[in-house]
């Protein structure tokens, strides 16, 4: 995708002479520098999975987190530079508070989803601001209807069953492909979201990564949060030892 | 005041009976037809029953201005906020945006509203917003100064999830009851039947309706 | 109109003006417009009961909604659990109530989505609401409320009020309305002959009073629901509960001398 801009790539209130905005496109080379973050749709909820790269030894378990809760039944993951996210996240959360007093129920994900989008093209627009670099997920369980929505950073929103971006983002969508998403039950579907993390992330670029789990289904009460303790440390060790099976025959057929 | 004239300074006002009542399958809406200046009738065949949206429709009373002014503004809202969902407002969402502009403008607006209608959430609905501008789900309400004469009927009569006709027929029978009891109610019954197919109107004039004891 | 959802503004800038203690700078204070402001309460609530026990707060409070003596509304409901260490029940406009009510819970739906392990405390959002209904009085404009909080903090039951003036006090009883009248000195005597109520003793005295209000309070209803909040079982509402009624003394009545 990337060429050179040659003069055309300084604004993105210019479209080069073959109808390119470059200022976009380099947003998005942004996203594809940071973790994996991935969506999956079960029958009876969303999971959103995120490979959070730690740079320092020091890090603090459990800090700069890259799922949110935007309201009470949507979250968001998000991939990018993180403290673009941050922005987006805090828009999205007064989108939603905003119609909550307005209309007096929760925010349908669809019209947050319209809002954001329109917020983040808003910025591929003029000269004088930069777009957005990042992505994002939106993971909502609302009327028993999961549903999930991507981001990027063109303000281009589009719904799927699995989705996925970040450094990883094709081979993850070639293990999501794999998977039959209609027949799992968000139980079931955590493991294989943490397997796929597990396998996308590169041992050899980036040494430490931390896992973020979070779900919005019928067990959670259609409400969106982080996936409990225990439910969280059953995926991690599911996907620990695919990874571990997958090294012993990969040994062996050396 | 000048009490043989008082219309030259009233204002003109719904003094009225609406209703609103569930049903297996949608609500039956229903209001008198007489609005009032004074004890002068200004209009002997008002319609009360105002459209908000193809599936959620209002029964007005109070400041006929006041709630004419709302229902416009509330159409505008759910018909704009339709078009950005994609789908047709929840009636919940309808009776929030009359409510709010209700509670936000309690101390200048003479209005009790019922709104009524039906979504494929939770089927038919009904919201009283009273003067206040609380908001409160019924599975049946009444509303306007003939409102006060038949709370008796209502209870005594009124049953969940009855049929179509059945409704239809306790709607008729209680606005009557409330136009022959109340001054300022009377002239015709108009009725609105909301299911999820829409609407159906019907008008029962002031010589068929049911007659009570009347000594 | 006063915002919840926004921060309130800096706290120190040339002092408060006058009769706005809450209001500061850049914000306009006192009665701000030509408006005049004479809000009455419309639909109304009577009564709240709310007592400390041993290791919890009950508080309780009838499903009517009274327009003017018409019994109108019989289902609203208003006490309400905020989150799980707090509980509340208001009495007073219903629509006012309403108001409170969302602002309230989008102030904890912001809580959560922080998602810091941190959750509203009974004395703050106490604090919190004294300043809210004081601001709104300030403004010749009340939210027509008696507002109940109670809690559990730092493994103490925790019970307070605030009115629509913004005045507020704790106790360990608390009833306003027809209950302040009505139910205080029955609660008070109980008390005092045992002062450290089981939740069932608690429960079954507030039941009493609830019976003794409906037989005295015209604006009162046999139906009603109570919030529980307890130091080890967490926090629930009951109901709707029904007023067990006793009219056996009617038969001892007949004639007026």
């Amino acid at each position: 995708m990337s060429s050179i801009g040659t003069g055309y790539d300084l604004s993105a209130s210019q479209f080069s002479p073959d109808g390119r905005v470059f200022q976009v496109e380099y947003a998005m080379k942004a996203v594809e520098n940071s973790g994996t973050i991935i969506g999956l749709k079960a029958k009876d909820g969303v999971i959103l999975a995120a490979e959070k790269l730690i740079l320092s030894k020091l890090h603090e378990t459990g800090t700069n987190r890259r799922i949110f809760n935007i309201d009470t039944h949507i979250g968001m993951a998000v991939s990018g530079l993180i403290a673009d996210a941050r922005q987006i996240v805090e828009i999205a959360r007064k989108e939603a508070a905003a119609y909550r007093t307005k209309y007096g129920t929760k925010i349908p994900v669809k019209f947050l989803n319209d809002r954001v989008s329109m917020y983040i093209h808003a910025y591929t627009l003029y000269s004088a601001i930069r777009p957005y670099g990042c992505s994002v997920i939106l993971s909502s369980f609302d009327n028993d209807e999961p549903e999930m929505y991507t981001i990027d950073p063109s303000g281009v929103s589009f719904g799927f069953h699995g989705c996925a971006t970040g450094k990883a983002k094709q081979s993850a969508k070639t293990e999501i492909e794999k998977l039959k998403l209609g027949n799992y039950t968000c139980k079931e579907l955590v493991k294989e979201a943490a397997k796929i993390i597990y396998t996308v992330h590169d041992e050899l670029k980036d040494k430490n990564f931390e896992l973020e789990l979070s779900w919005v289904c019928k067990d959670s009460k259609g409400v969106h949060e982080k996936v409990p303790d225990s439910v969280y440390s059953d995926a991690e060790k599911a996907a620990k030892q695919a990874m571990e099976a997958d090294s012993e025959s990969d040994t062996e057929d050396m | 005041m000048n009490m043989g004239n008082d219309w030259m300074d009233a204002a003109h006002s719904t003094g009225t009976s609406i209703m609103a009542a569930e049903f297996d399958g949608g609500v039956v809406i229903g209001a008198d037809s007489r609005t009032t200046t004074g004890a002068y009738i200004a209009n002997r065949v008002t319609d009360k029953l105002t459209k908000v949206t193809d599936h959620i429709y209002c029964c007005r009373s109070g400041s006929a201005a006041d709630t004419q002014a709302i229902a416009d503004i509330v159409s505008y809202h759910l018909n704009f906020h339709g078009m950005e969902l994609g789908e047709e407002p929840p009636v919940e969402v309808g009776a929030a945006v009359f409510k709010e502009l209700c509670y936000n403008y309690r101390d200048s607006l003479m209005a009790g509203i019922l709104v009524a209608g039906w979504d494929k959430l939770k089927g038919g609905q009904i919201y009283s917003i009273p003067i206040g501008g609380m908001c409160v789900r019924q599975n049946v309400s009444i509303g306007g100064s003939g409102s006060s004469y038949v709370y008796g009927y209502v209870d005594a009569n009124f049953k969940p999830k009855m049929s179509k006709e059945d409704c239809v027929k306790f709607v008729t029978n209680t606005l009557a009851l409330a136009m022959s009891r109340d001054g300022s109610s009377g002239g015709v019954v108009r009725l609105g039947i909301i299911t999820e197919k829409g609407i159906e109107r019907r008008v029962i004039l002031g010589t068929d309706l049911p007659k009570f004891y009347e000594d | 109109m006063f915002d919840p959802t926004s921060n309130p503004p800096p706290f120190w800038q040339n002092g408060p003006a006058p009769g706005a203690f809450y209001n500061f700078p850049n914000t306009k204070s006192g009665p701000s417009d030509e408006f005049q402001h004479s809000q009455a309460p419309i639909t109304t609530a009577t009564s709240i009961v709310a007592i400390k026990y041993a290791t919890g707060v009950i508080i309780a409070g009838d499903l009517l909604g009274s327009y003017g003596s018409l019994a109108r509304y019989r289902n609203c409901p208003r006490v309400l659990q905020v989150n799980e260490n707090i509980i509340l029940g208001a009495g007073g406009d219903y629509g006012d109530f309403q108001y409170i009510k969302n602002f309230i819970e989008q102030k904890i739906v912001q809580e959560e989505c922080l998602d810091d392990g941190f959750k509203l405390k009974p004395k703050s959002l106490y604090c919190w609401l004294t300043r809210v209904m004081y601001s709104c009085r300030s403004k010749f404009d009340p939210l027509w409320n008696n507002l109940v909080i109670g809690g559990i903090q730092d493994g103490e039951p925790f019970l307070g009020t605030v009115d629509k003036l913004g005045t507020a006090f704790t106790d360990k009883i608390i009833c306003t309305g027809y209950g302040a009248h009505i139910a205080v000195p029955l609660l008070r005597e109980a008390m005092e002959k045992n002062p450290n109520m089981s939740k069932d003793e608690a429960k079954a005295l507030v039941e009493k009073s609830m019976e003794v209000l409906f037989y005295r309070d015209a604006r009162s209803f046999p139906k009603y629901q109570v919030a529980i909040i307890d130091q080890n079982e967490g926090s629930v509402i009951e109901g709707p509960l029904v007023v067990k009624q006793n009219w056996s003394l009617a038969h001892m009545i007949s004639g007026y001398n």
